[in-house]
This record gives structure tokens, sequence and C-alpha cells, in this order.
């Protein structure tokens, strides 16, 4: 039915975006997975083996939330980005535009396919992982539910810069020159609390901390920053990204002429 | 006719930019096919785009089905369908994909047989796996309509349908669009070329810098405006337009051996008085050994239109 809810609509969205994503397999599901388990070469098995454990934890199970948030964090926000880009760069957007869909089925659309598209690659890079470092995950259920949203938090994040963005240059910017270094020096390799002062202190206005930090908690129970916070931090970005998105849909900021 | 579609004092007023449309009054009756015409820039595509959700409008109100736009939109573009000027979509996607898409984006269950059904009518039934990017652009053009066709639209905006394909598929897209209305749906076409709003509009409306200069019917149109030019080819030369032929808007060739009458003011009445000037020349004993006639087409009644801007 189309008088409320378009339901079919937002499982067309959803369908036609996970297809887009099988069809370019290796760069969706193999690239990051390899750039993955060469972290883990890296850092976990040559350097790994040398340092000693961190809170208790092995060094190698110790960078294993960070390293699944470092790309998470990335192929999430480029997915969703390219998802809604590509249409209005194409010009195909005209047939989300003229559709009985609102902004509810569309973000749930394109924003679920980039969210399950994550959880797929994150499974993945944990089935991964085994191969390289002994692990347990310390909350399973509280894990999976993180790793959920975090990934719908930088799905609308990505969605929101797929609008934003008026070039593939700003597109990949982000990600790239944002994203990418913040996450390396967000705890995804070491404890912050390794860091001196002042570099602790300013290592802790880094929002990415708060998310290595949180994801770490569900799988060894330690964290150096409150997980509240991180939470509550979590939550906040993505009521701002759904926000923004919401407006955008409202005034049609770079969508309707 | 029942009104499908009822726009009142459209206005698009762009920031930085000229109105593209200005104050647009139109009602489109329900199973006509009404043609858009204009120069390029005339706000041809601005309007459809206010019908259709993807421009917002300043100004006015649109009315489809007797429902507000602005506030029933789902029920409403759920009847709507947009055939877009542009070469629009996911070139790596199947053709059997893409429309099936089209179709579950308007709320429609899946329907693999309504899905044959359309690829079949636009000959695309034997291409439904090929990636459109293989495709021919006439091909390509039909994914377009068999995607707008999808969810069964009575309403179908049609921008520019046959621009940069040749003759043979521009009929054989003419035969597309006389078989859609036969099957009930209503038509809007925009198009640069004049011989497709003759050879299928019912009524035609005349854009121009966002104003709508006139919409009328067709034949109504043709008859009221259109001209007659008659040349008629003598046996002995004239020196000059004999006296008993002044009444009539004749001018001589200089070998004197061509008459010319270019009557205007209406088709039917200037077909009437080159009738009446044949008598003429008969009963003047004025031999005469051709006579060629040529109507005027839309186009020099929609380029008269433009000129003058009406």
């Amino acid at each position: 039915m189309t008088r409320g809810f378009n339901l079919r609509g937002t499982f067309a969205i959803f369908t036609f975006e996970l297809m887009r994503a099988f069809r370019t397999f290796f760069q969706s599901i193999f690239a990051p997975v390899l750039t993955t388990s060469l972290y883990f070469i890296v850092f976990g098995a040559a350097i790994g083996g040398k340092m000693s454990s961190v809170g208790g934890v092995s060094y190698g199970a110790y960078i294993i939330p960070g390293l699944l948030l470092l790309t998470l964090l990335g192929e999430t926000t480029s997915n969703a980005s390219f998802g809604i880009y590509m249409p209005r760069f194409t010009g195909t957007i005209y047939e989300l535009l003229s559709a009985p869909v609102g902004v509810a089925e569309t973000l749930m659309g394109f924003v679920g396919a980039a969210a399950v598209k994550s959880l797929i690659l994150a499974a993945i890079i944990l089935v991964t992982a085994s191969f390289f470092v002994d692990y347990h995950i310390a909350h399973p259920i509280l894990a999976l539910g993180y790793v959920v949203l975090v990934a719908a938090a930088f799905a609308l994040f990505g969605f929101a810069l797929g609008i934003w963005a008026d070039g593939f240059e700003k597109l990949g910017i982000v990600p790239m020159l944002i994203l990418q270094p913040l996450t390396f020096l967000g705890g995804t390799f070491y404890s912050i609390d390794m860091l001196p002062d002042p570099w602790r202190r300013v290592a802790l206005a880094n929002p990415i901390v708060y998310l290595v930090n949180g994801l770490r908690w569900t799988f060894t129970g330690k964290s150096d920053v409150n997980i509240w916070a991180s939470l509550a931090l979590t939550l906040g970005f993505l009521a701002l990204c759904a926000g923004a998105i919401a407006w955008m849909f409202k005034t049609g900021w770079r969508l309707r002429s | 006719m029942e009104p499908i579609l009822e726009i009142s004092g459209l206005t698009k007023r762009y920031a930085d930019g000229p109105v593209a449309l200005d104050g647009v009054d139109l009602t489109i009756g329900k199973g006509e096919i009404f043609a858009l015409l204009g120069p390029n820039g005339a706000g041809k595509t601005t309007l459809i785009g206010a019908v259709c959700g993807l421009v917002r409008p300043s100004e006015g109100t649109i009315r489809a089905f007797g429902m507000d736009l602005a506030k029933d939109w789902r029920s409403a573009r759920r009847r709507i369908g947009l055939v877009p000027q542009e070469m629009a979509t996911d070139m790596f996607s199947k053709v059997i994909d893409t429309v099936s898409y089209s179709r579950g984006l308007f709320g429609l269950p899946a329907s693999p047989a309504r899905i044959e059904e359309i690829l079949r009518s636009l000959m695309l039934w034997d291409k439904r796996d090929s990636q459109i990017r293989h495709l021919s652009g006439g091909m390509k053009r039909r994914v377009l309509i068999a995607k707008a066709l999808a969810h069964d639209p009575e309403l179908l905006f049609l921008d520019e349908p046959t621009a940069g394909v040749d003759v043979e598929l521009r009929r054989d897209m003419w035969r597309q669009i006389g078989a859609m209305r036969a099957a009930g749906t209503t038509i809007i076409l925009t198009t640069h070329y004049i011989e497709e709003a003759e050879e299928m509009a019912d009524r035609v409306g005349v854009i121009d810098k966002g104003r709508l200069l006139l919409v009328e019917d067709k034949a109504t149109l043709m008859a009221r405006m259109g001209s007659v030019e008659a040349v008629i080819t003598l046996e002995a030369p004239l020196a000059d337009v004999p006296a008993r032929l002044a009444a009539y808007p004749l001018t001589l060739s200089d070998d004197g051996l061509k008459l010319t009458y270019r009557g205007h003011g209406g088709a039917t009445e200037a077909k009437a008085e080159v009738a009446h000037l044949v008598q003429a020349l008969v009963e003047a004993r004025m031999g005469f050994s051709a006579l060629d006639t040529r109507q005027s087409s839309l186009e020099d009644i929609f380029v008269d239109l433009v000129e003058q801007g009406v």
C-alpha cells in the first residue's frame, strides 16, 4: 500500500542496493577483507609477537575491535555515500524523487542496505581474524548490537555525505582524509592510556576513540573511556545525521531543483 | 472531458536565475494526448518536474486525480509515470531487474507476468537478461518507457521521448504511444518535433519563457491559424495580376507565368478561397497547366506564435 508507509518501495531500494554490492564483489567485499588481513599479518603477527599483552589481552586480540571499526567506518560511509551519489550523478534519482517513497523509506532502503553490507563484511573479517589470532568475544550480543548501531550511524553519515558532495573528490575526501586518520589516531592499535599527557587528553577529543573503546569493551570487557559516553556519542551522532538528512529531504537541498 | 490534472498559477522562480514557470494554468483531460511545445529553455521540463516531484514550485497548486499533490503526493505519484529526457538508468543492471525495481519502488507487488507483458510490448523480452549498457540507444529509451509503465500509470509524462532517435524508431515510438493511449493512459509529451505533435496529439500547448502562450485543440488550431499556399502555373504569361483577381492575396512571378496565392487566418477558409480563385480563373478564360497547394504545418504555426509571443 502506498497511502502510508511504502514497504515494497523500501524493499525494492534495499534489494537493488544489495545487488549493486554483489555486482562489485571484489571492491565491496574482497578488497576490505584483504586489507584487514594484511593489518593482522603486519600488526598482529609480526609486531604483536614482540609486544606484551595490553591490559591482560594479547595484542593480536586487542586490535581486533579497532581493525573492525577501521574497515567498518570507511566501507559503510563509502557504500552509503556512493549509493545516493551515483543516482544523483547519473540522473537516475529522478525515479526515486518521483516515486511514492518518503525520507523514511529511502533511508531504510539505502542505509539498511549499506548497514547490512557492513555487517556481512564484519562477519567475514571476524572469521578472517580467527585464522591469525585466538580471541573470544566477552559480550557477543552487545558486540553485535554495537556494530549494528555504528553501521547505521555511519551509513546515515555516508548518505548525508553523498547528498552534500558535488563531485567524486568530495566523496573521497571525508573517508580518506578525516575518518581514516581519526581512526588510526583513535586507539585502533593501542590503548590511549599508553600515551603521555598532553597527547592522552588530545586523544580524548577524538570521537573515534569512544567508538573504538565502546566496541573494544564488548570484545574484551576493557575500555579506556566510560562506555556510556561511547554509547551516548554513537546515538547522538546517529540522531545528528538522521536530522540532517530529514532537513535535506524537507528542503530538497541538492535533491530537488 | 473529466480532468485528470489541474495546474493553477504554477510558478517556479530560482533564487539567482530567471523565472522558469510564470503562472501556468493548465487542465488535462482523462485519456487525451497533450503535446507541450516550446523552444529550448521554455519551461517544458520544469513543468513536468513540478508535477512529478523533481522541482519544488514557488507558487501555485497542482491537483492530480482530484488530489492536491502537495498533500496527497503518495497516492497521486503512485498513478503517475515519467519517461525522462536524459538516458538516465543504471547501465550495469539487467533490463528485467531495473523494470522490476521500478514496479516495487511504486509500491506494487512483484508480477513477473506483467513485467513480461510490458517487455514484450516494447520488444525487449529477448534482451531481458542483458545489461542496459549493451543495448542500442533506441532500446535504452524503450527500457526507460518500460520502467515508467511498470507500475501501470494512468498519467504518463514523456519528456522528449524521441530525442536523438532515428526516423524509423521515432515512428515505432509513436506506435507505442498510440498503444498506451488505446490502453487508457493519459499522455503528456514534450517535443521539439512538431510533426510528432501533429501526428499524435489531441491538444497542443505552446510554452515560451515560462508562459503558456496557448492551449488549443490541434485540429481547431490548425484550422484557425493555418495557412494555404497555392501556386498556379499559367499557360500564357501575364504582365500584371488582373484587376478582377485583385481581391485575392496573389503575387505574380517575374516571368509572369506563376500566380502564387497565400491565404492566412485559417486553413479551411483559405482552401475555400483557393477553390473560388480557380473558378474565377476559369470564368476569365485564363488557362493554367498546373496547380500546387501546400497547407501550413503545426511547425509554421508554432514558429509564428513564439515569434509573436502571443
